[in-house]
């Protein structure tokens, strides 16, 4: 168990380094929400499952849906509306 | 007091507001503006070629450069200050970050160790929480008992300030209905209205020029004019996926005195279960059960419930538990008074500003 602690805070730690080095907006989302599926299994080892859900529907759930829809706005997905322009 | 008021034009204070409210351009003095040369496209190329950048990453990337091109663009004779300047910011960034960094750990290092018998959280409270929680609030998940008996007035404030949150947005991102719906023929008319104004610059440009801006802005601003999408594969899992997510849901909420969860968690889920269908169905389908009346509706009668309930509690001192409802036995879902109809209300409350989120950001309105 401690091992498996031991690799769950590392990749957290790199998930979080990661996010701030990746030049694409969108592949740091999804980092993110891997982040907080991380912080979703810590919870549930640190004995709170309470905050284990919350953090599985708002942190991995809800945020980076906000996140999304706001990349689409400031038009950082390009390739959604191309796709969308060539079907009509 | 006279000469204060001369003065005035001319303070610091006075420039100061200016510029708040836009009326003078910082750039417009100090810099000039002129149109890259040559040797600087150079410059520019090489980084390019030293580290190659993915096909994806582009379109950001030529943001990236347009953005970093600016301050060469000026061009003003101190450009070797610039590049100074640029090169200390770096430098100056990355000790920040690191001072941030040790400051942090230093902080943690005098934390007490994890889960210390001796540490200063262990005190009475947690221990009357702990001891009596079962018996004073008829919770058998303690949390629970303690975010909606104990500490209830906190989690009222904490609701409030979801509404307020999503309020905030719905002020952020509002599309008037004239923006929105009949924007076509709304620009059209206002064209014609404001014809003769020659302080109007936008009249300038012809009618063809015009329509497809407005028509843009409305595709900008209005998502729904792509739907409905009929993404097969999204449509099909949503129908097994949407009805589980949301039992799941109900799930939580009606068992946060029994189980891990509770309002917020199962509001949340809940929420993310409408986010999700209202991806796969469009809105049209969503409007059918879900309008902003019925958000509205929702949302005071739910944030309404929890202060007449609750709100008697602070005016007694926050030390008022007993709600007249029988406790019932431990375990029981009819059990624990007050807190499941509190929950409900969280929720109810949660699942709203989290779709009315969504909403809002899609289409700027409910």
């Amino acid at each position: 168990m401690k091992v498996f602690e031991i690799v769950l805070l590392l990749s957290l730690v790199v998930c979080a380094v990661s996010v701030a080095f990746t030049k694409d907006l969108l592949t740091s989302i999804v980092i993110f929400m891997s982040y907080s599926l991380i912080m979703c299994v810590i919870w549930v080892l640190l004995q709170s499952p309470d905050l284990a859900i919350t953090e599985a529907a708002v942190g991995a759930g809800v945020t980076s849906i906000l996140f999304f829809v706001t990349l689409k706005k400031i038009r950082a997905i390009r390739r959604e509306d191309g796709h969308e322009q060539a079907e009509r | 007091m006279s000469r204060q008021r001369d003065d005035y034009e001319n303070s610091r204070w006075r420039k100061f507001r200016s510029w708040i409210d836009g009326e003078v351009d910082p750039l417009a003095s100090g810099i000039m503006i002129q149109p890259p040369k040559a040797p600087i496209e150079k410059r520019i190329e090489k980084p390019k070629t030293e580290n190659p950048v993915t096909l994806q990453s582009e379109s950001i990337q030529d943001k990236d450069r347009e953005w970093n091109q600016t301050p060469e663009e000026k061009k003003d004779p101190e450009g070797r200050g610039i590049r100074w300047f640029c090169r200390f910011y770096q430098v100056m960034s990355v000790f920040l970050c690191l001072s941030i960094i040790f400051v942090l750990l230093w902080t943690i290092a005098y934390l007490p160790a994890f889960g210390n018998a001796g540490n200063p959280d262990n005190n009475e409270v947690s221990a009357r929480y702990i001891e009596q929680g079962l018996k004073e609030t008829g919770a058998v998940n303690i949390v629970t008992g303690m975010i909606l008996d104990y500490r209830a007035f906190d989690t009222f404030g904490e609701s409030c300030v979801l509404f307020i949150a999503s309020c905030c947005v719905l002020v952020l991102l509002r599309i008037d209905a004239a923006d929105g719906k009949g924007s076509f023929r709304d620009t059209k008319n206002r064209a014609k209205k404001t014809k003769g104004d020659p302080e109007n610059n936008i009249m300038a440009e012809p009618e063809a020029v015009r329509t497809v801006i407005a028509r843009k802005r409305l595709e900008e601003a209005d998502d729904r004019l792509y739907e409905p999408k009929n993404d097969v594969i999204l449509q099909k899992c949503a129908c097994v996926l949407v009805p589980l997510i949301f039992v799941f849901g109900i799930y939580i909420v009606l068992n946060g005195h029994l189980s891990p969860g509770g309002g917020f968690s199962g509001g949340a889920v809940l929420g993310s279960g409408l986010i999700f269908y209202l991806n796969a169905f469009g809105f049209k389908k969503t409007e059918a059960f879900f309008t902003e009346k019925i958000y509205r509706r929702l949302t005071l009668c739910a944030l309404t419930f929890y202060c007449m309930a609750k709100s008697y509690s602070f005016f007694t001192g926050a030390n008022h538990l007993k709600s007249g409802i029988p406790l019932g036995t431990p375990g029981a879902i009819l059990s624990s008074g007050l807190i499941l109809p509190l929950n409900i209300c969280v929720g109810l409350v949660v699942a709203c500003t989290m779709y009315a989120f969504y909403a809002l950001f899609r289409k700027g309105g409910m």
